[in-house]
């Protein structure tokens, strides 16, 4: 498959060319199939001999590209399309898109003689590379040791190993280091992307807004092998509406493409772009204010998903109503400008995190957690065990330990790590303030009980317990040797109830008719976030995953040619948005606080990049009139949309 | 006794189309057991690659949490992310 990795070591950078001159390699070109639709017709060259559609009945006997169909039902679709006065069914497509991390993979691993193997490289978990290196190669975990190096982006790209396993076996079987860095063209033929696919969608509502019915078709490009996720895409794309019948199926497609990789809310953004594309074009049919649509269908707690779950303290709600009332609404546009509205749901997850709190020798406190920092949650840990510790944050200092100094920790991904890891902090610090009151009634000799501790400090609990002066938390490490040892508690957790994201995003895009070319005027982003542990990271993992969101509506696609070569494998012709392209995005932030969480966090990172393609979308038909249905709306596409739309200018004019 | 409602064809499968089944359990442990026994192999589904939403709240591998009579239990895939 295009994009499959064939290994070569080589001694030295110098004598590599040379090296690689001396290897030939002939490729067959077979028949192959790039896109998804055409890769599920009965006569589509068959990729793996051995794969046969599951969640089907009855079970096949022939191989197929289909790898999965899902389905969820609730209600009964059918009943509830014949109650519709007002119906509308639509297709969308998408393209795949890469994850746009700056820095390329990289690693260096080095084997000792006794076994021990060293990974140094930047991932999404470094339990994940350790765990993936010891399947693939047959070595205990206990043999690997993975460092985790600060990372340069990863948005779902980095949460599995290309490089690591490589290496390992090259340096088991050199007896030397190894390192492998990707260049760029090599990241974009060999890692990721995130799937492409195609949404068809029907709506059906009664005259005054209601909807009724809803049904989703999926189908996702998995790349050459099954795993495109079709899951969320489907649970996903109606999540925001309280709907009474609705039927969702999806299908996982396999094609001679890269084998897909998770990209921020994996399968929302696909799915959701065309629901609420759809959402727009119902609004426009029955002349109703998009906000005012999703408000009168919002999901409410109590309401039932579609996937099954009653939802409880969600704040998709207060979102369309924060929205509505923000004044972005109130500005006028003038010619060529519109105005799009969108929503977005994604679950976040919880799981295993480990952490640990060191009180100092000084007084200064140590938080040892295992999540590699990907959008500033170091930050968020610290402010967490400060507030539990009752000391200022700067006393505090956050650090990424390997797999060898702190316990299991699930990957940095699905939003988890302020949540989960942070739960785990929380714990971790105030079985620290437990000990921390031990101390204290050992320095007075009293019993702990007569011991309470505010704003970092322990106090007689009341005038029985004593006359005492306040003791510090650094009086009381001072003197840790003399009352028990060094201060410090670990935690492993399970962190589960994670609280649902959801959003509403406004956007204003100008159209340059000349040449299609879409500036976006201003965009707001409306977030539940639960609790803002650290309000301006917050904001940032906000304008990053719109920013992403924008990227991926205007101009980001795999393009591949003829022969099913990718055409496009670098940033000169893969455009991203930069700084320059974009307004600031103004982000909202909603607090519905989590009631799992000790300081109501929730995931915030990855809903942020569910609206925008619609959001885009449907600014661009209020502005034109033109309604793009098919991702990206670059250029050249929404240039060829105004030429139908107008007759072309004569030459002489 | 809790309500286990299946909505995907992922557990649908080992039910033969059943999409609710009362389970007499406490705890999720005991609901996967209990319905591993009545429908080989959903017990098995369920440790691989699913989440349970109880009474809306999403948890993944989380054998110890405790189910009151009343609660819903909804089947779901289970979530990673990006």
């Amino acid at each position: 498959m295009t994009g499959t990795r064939s290994p070569r070591s080589r001694r030295s950078r110098r004598r590599s060319p040379k090296a690689a001159d001396l290897i030939e390699v002939e490729y067959e070109v077979l028949p192959h199939v790039i896109d998804v639709e055409e890769a599920m017709k009965p006569n589509a060259p068959i990729l793996h001999d051995d794969l046969f559609t599951q969640g089907v009945d009855p079970k096949p006997t022939a191989p197929s590209n289909v790898a999965k169909r899902v389905t969820f039902t609730k209600g009964d679709f059918a009943a509830g399309w014949k109650e519709a006065e007002v119906t509308i069914e639509r297709r969308y497509t998408s393209k795949a898109v890469h994850q746009g991390y700056i820095e390329p993979h990289a690693c260096v691993v080095a084997v000792g003689n006794d076994g021990q193997c060293t990974i140094w490289s930047s991932s999404q978990g470094q339990f994940m590379v350790r765990a993936y290196c010891a399947k693939l190669l047959n070595i205990d975990l206990a043999n690997i040791r993975a460092m985790p190096a600060e990372i340069g982006g990863g948005f779902g790209g980095k949460t599995l190993v290309y490089l690591e396993p490589v290496a390992l076996a090259l340096s088991k079987k050199s007896g030397r280091p190894v390192k492998i860095v990707m260049n760029r063209e090599e990241v974009f033929r060999g890692t990721g992307p995130a799937a492409g696919g195609v949404y068809e969608v029907k709506l059906g509502a009664k005259k005054n807004g209601r909807i009724v019915a809803a049904e989703l078709v999926v189908k996702l490009q998995a790349g050459a092998f099954p795993g495109s996720p079709v899951g969320p895409a489907c649970m996903c794309g109606l999540a925001m509406y309280d709907i009474p019948h609705v039927n969702i199926v999806g299908y996982d497609v396999v094609s001679n493409r890269p084998k897909v990789a998770a990209y921020r809310a994996p399968g929302a953004p696909n799915s959701t772009f065309g629901t609420e594309s759809c959402m727009d074009e119902l609004a426009r049919k029955l002349n109703i204010d998009p906000v005012r649509l999703r408000e009168m269908n919002a999901a409410k707690d109590g309401t039932k998903a579609a996937h099954g779950p009653t939802w409880t303290n969600i704040g998709y709600l207060q979102t369309v109503e924060t929205a509505k009332n923000h004044p972005h609404l109130k500005v006028k546009l003038g010619k060529n400008q519109g105005r799009g509205i969108a929503s977005g749901f994604w679950f976040n997850i919880g799981g295993e995190s480990s952490a640990a709190c060191h009180v100092n020798e000084d007084g200064s406190v140590t938080i040892v957690e295992g999540n590699p920092d990907i959008g500033g949650s170091r930050a968020s840990m610290a402010m967490m065990a400060a507030e539990a510790l009752g000391i200022p944050y700067d006393k505090v200092r956050p650090v990424v330990a390997d797999t060898s100094s702190v316990g299991f920790s699930f990957l940095t991904g699905g939003s988890r790590v302020t949540f989960a890891t942070g739960m785990a902090v929380t714990q971790a610090a105030e079985k620290v303030v437990v000990e921390l009151k031990k101390r204290a009634a050992a320095i007075w000799d009293i019993s702990p009980e007569a011991v309470e501790w505010k704003d970092g400090k322990a106090y007689p609990a009341g005038p029985n317990a004593g006359s005492f002066e306040p003791l510090s938390l650094q009086e009381i490490a001072l003197k840790a040797g003399r009352t028990g040892g060094p201060i410090s508690a670990e935690v492993s957790i399970n962190a589960q109830g994670a609280g649902a994201g959801w959003a509403t995003h406004i956007c204003d895009v100008e159209v340059d008719r000349e040449t299609g070319y879409v500036k976006i005027l201003r965009y707001t982003a409306v977030q539940d976030v639960g609790r803002a542990i650290h309000p301006s990271y917050v904001e940032g993992q906000i304008q990053g995953g719109v920013t992403q969101g924008i990227g991926w509506a205007l101009n980001e696609e795999y393009i591949y040619d003829k022969d099913g070569r990718l055409e496009n494998p670098g940033y000169l012709d893969y455009r991203m948005p930069v700084a320059s392209d974009l307004p600031m995005i103004e982000a909202v932030m909603v607090e519905v606080p989590n009631p799992r969480h000790p300081f109501g966090a929730k995931g915030v990172g990855e809903v942020p990049i569910v609206p925008p393609m619609a959001a885009v979308a449907n600014a661009i038909a209020d502005a034109t009139g033109i309604r793009m249905r098919n991702l990206p709306m670059s250029p050249p596409h929404l240039r060829a949309a105004l030429d139908e739309q107008e007759p072309p200018r004569q030459a002489a004019e | 006794m809790p309500r286990v409602l299946i909505t995907g064809t992922a557990a649908r499968r080992f039910t033969g189309g059943q999409t609710e089944v009362a389970v007499e359990a406490d705890t999720v442990r005991r609901m996967i057991a209990e319905l591993e026994r009545r429908f080989p192999g959903l017990g098995h589904q369920i440790d691989e690659g699913m989440a349970v939403a109880i009474d809306g709240e999403i948890f993944q591998d989380a054998y110890q949490t405790p189910l009151s009579p009343d609660s819903e239990v909804v089947l779901i895939p289970k979530i990673g992310g990006g």
